[in-house]
């Protein structure tokens, strides 16, 4: 028996590497079901992610896909796009590939506004190294690397995206599937930096050393601790150990898109070089 | 010398100009064919990424200056794959943070062009003094097993010329190809000649592609058995490949629990190069047939050599002049005639000690005079004069 979207995922490549209970299957999947139920055409799809657990996406989606290296994804992602800007760009990883290590190129990509999607899968921890402290765990929180506990702020990423630029801001749990598809399939349909936050399950890495010790208790958990925001902007979005704000915060139309940009100042400036109206001397 | 009319192509400026090597270096690009640059602003190389984003857009391509060189690196890697030539340019303290997706470019094997104007380091050090300090880097700055091609240049000319070579290395083989040039080629100004479009179009080379039609079974690392090489798809053609910088086989599976697959992908990569080396490696000769006294000079360090080494002839001395052109890979097996047949070897570069390393793996260490500068001056003729008649005597 075929799985329904095993027309999306590359031949060979799974099963995945993912832990029993990890949330990543859920964002992979709801990702693939947005992209069936919109009939996307898979060879205008490039999908890039960096390193990390969430960093082996690139390999489950059957598109063009790279594996970049460590925070390299949206730079190299960058460049691909504005020489091919009639692809769609996706971009998935984790948070401490594109907010550590990378954070300086996703701060840059959503200044330019350059057309992409950036799907966060947000742990808390860096999972696939073993459990060590992330930009985004929380104050207070055990992991390997903090011991006794975490003494430093964690970014909170749906602020940060919608300070550095983004058109599209949104940020749902994996016990949201289902509005997490519908955002995605929303901000697949846009144009400009579109960013979607997910907070994911990390049992083996982040929850046994944070009384989250299965992927139930992980789950009932994000039910618990989540409230839907309507309405909200940026600021309502408050994220810790206590309550997690999800929806959509961001959502703007008409702000000029880089590439857009790019290729008009590039057109223009080509035709004014053909008609002779630059003289270029050495 | 007066400026030619503005001519009739864009892309190819054919005609005789008085200009600075960095400018020749980006008129090399373009007319290779480069359409993308990426970069950040670093002197002493600047200049370049100045002259692409004036140049590029007249041409129709794509200029973009990143947030970093690790970004700058990694947007080449994106748009060589978008279906583009594509290069960055920068300096030692750049080159360094490049090294990462150098890494990535190899493992990759991605075509692109990266230009390092050196300068004087370590870390900040020298940025407006020339050197020749990035030689081991250039070759062994990334992480594992790679090899790579990288030119020296030593006039504004080839600044010009040695850019398109570095491309069709990088697109033949795959790989990134580095011009190695220093501040005083990239910022001095002398005469350069822009050939004629067909001319340079003939010299050309383009990445092998596909040969399978998108949607039939297609291995994006499958090499050619006689070059090693495999054919390379783009992005948005519908092969939906997959790459990646962890090993894998030649479908670009992951691999990383096999040592067979480990083995074999990187003795490739590295034998794509070692194996064509003959094909690659170019140098200059000057009078090795009976030199006593041979002296050792890439960049522009090889003008005075090459001077000094005429003046020692006319004073009777056998002088000759061994200039690698191509740093890497190393002209080792002529390094190893002149060792045999030659009393002295002067090894004159402006660092403490890099290529004189490579020279030692091929000639007697006895016999060789390593002859180091830093800073700002490079090796004068009269002092590589001086130093002939030394090792003469």
């Amino acid at each position: 028996m075929k799985h329904p979207l095993e027309a999306y995922t590359r031949e060979g490549m799974i099963p995945h590497i993912w832990c029993p209970g990890c949330g990543n299957g859920i964002i992979l999947s709801a990702f693939l079901k947005a992209l069936d139920e919109l009939e996307f055409d898979m060879d205008r799809l490039a999908v890039i992610s960096g390193i990390g657990c969430m960093g082996r996406v690139a390999g489950y989606v059957n598109a063009d896909a790279f594996h970049t290296t460590h925070g390299r994804a949206l730079a190299l992602a960058f460049g691909l796009k504005v020489v091919r800007p009639e692809l769609k760009v996706v971009v998935i990883s984790g948070d401490g590939d594109l907010f550590a290590i990378g954070g300086n190129h996703f701060i840059h990509a959503a200044r330019r506004n350059v057309d992409m999607l950036v799907i966060c899968s947000n742990n808390f921890n860096y999972g696939m190294t073993g459990g060590q402290l992330g930009p985004t765990t929380p104050l207070g929180a055990r992991t390997t690397t903090t011991p006794y506990q975490n003494i430093e702020h964690p970014f909170n990423l749906v602020q940060l995206a919608a300070a550095a630029g983004a058109v599209y801001v949104a940020r749902w749990t994996v016990v949201h599937p289902r509005r997490l598809k519908e955002s995605i399939k929303k901000a697949l349909g846009k144009r400009g930096f579109c960013f979607i936050e997910v907070i994911s399950a990390c049992t083996e890495g982040y929850g046994r050393r944070n009384e989250l010790r299965s992927a139930l208790e992980f789950m009932k958990w994000l039910r618990e601790v989540s409230v839907i925001a309507e309405g909200v902007g940026p600021e309502g979005a408050y994220i810790g150990r206590d309550k997690i704000v999800v929806g959509e915060f961001v959502d703007i139309e008409g702000k000029p898109e880089y590439t857009e940009l790019l290729w008009s100042l590039i057109n223009d400036v080509k035709a004014r070089a053909e008609r002779g109206e630059i003289r270029v001397a050495l | 010398m007066s400026m030619n009319e503005a001519p009739g192509r864009l892309d190819v400026l054919t005609g005789t100009w008085f200009t600075m090597g960095d400018i020749a270096c980006a008129e090399g690009a373009i007319a290779a064919g480069c359409r993308f640059f990426a970069g950040y602003p670093i002197t002493p190389a600047s200049e370049i990424m100045e002259w692409m984003a004036y140049r590029l857009p007249q041409v129709g391509g794509v200029y973009v200056q990143m947030e970093d060189e690790l970004g700058s690196m990694a947007a080449v890697i994106g748009a060589s794959w978008a279906g583009v030539k594509a290069m960055t340019a920068t300096s030692g303290p750049g080159f360094s943070l490049m090294q990462e997706n150098l890494g990535l470019a190899v493992m990759t094997e991605t075509p692109c062009v990266l230009v390092n104007v050196m300068r004087g380091g370590p870390s900040t050090g020298q940025p407006t003094k020339m050197g020749q300090q990035d030689i081991m880097q250039a070759k062994w700055g990334s992480h594992g097993d790679y090899e790579l091609i990288a030119l020296a240049p030593s006039s504004v000319q080839e600044m010009f010329d040695f850019t398109i070579e570095a491309f069709n290395y990088a697109e033949r083989y795959r790989c990134p190809a580095i011009v190695l040039a220093d501040e005083t080629v990239g910022h001095m100004r002398e005469k350069l000649v822009i050939p004629e479009p067909e001319e340079i179009e003939k010299r050309l080379v383009s990445r092998k592609r596909p040969r399978t039609p998108p949607g039939e079974p297609f291995a994006p690392f499958m090499p050619d058995p006689e070059d090693l090489v495999p054919p390379m798809p783009h992005f948005g053609e519908g092969y939906h490949f997959y790459a990646t910088g962890l090993t894998h086989d030649e479908w670009g599976k992951v691999r990383t629990d096999s040592a067979e697959a480990q083995f074999k992908l990187v003795s490739r990569l590295c034998d794509k190069i070692r194996k064509n080396k003959d094909k690659i490696i170019k140098y200059e000769a000057l009078w090795l047939e009976d030199a006593d006294v041979v002296i050792v000079a890439y960049g522009i360090v090889s003008r005075s050599a090459r001077a000094a080494v005429k003046l020692a002839r006319e004073e009777g001395i056998k002088a000759g002049l061994l200039r690698p052109i191509t740093i890497w890979p190393f002209p080792d097996e002529i390094m190893a005639d002149v060792g045999e047949r030659a009393k002295k070897v002067i090894v004159a570069e402006v660092n403490y000690g890099q290529l004189v390393r490579e020279v030692e793996r091929r000639v007697d260490w006895r016999k060789v005079i390593f002859f180091p500068k830093l800073g700002e001056e490079f090796h004068t003729v009269e002092e590589l004069l001086k130093a002939v008649r030394a090792a003469a005597r």
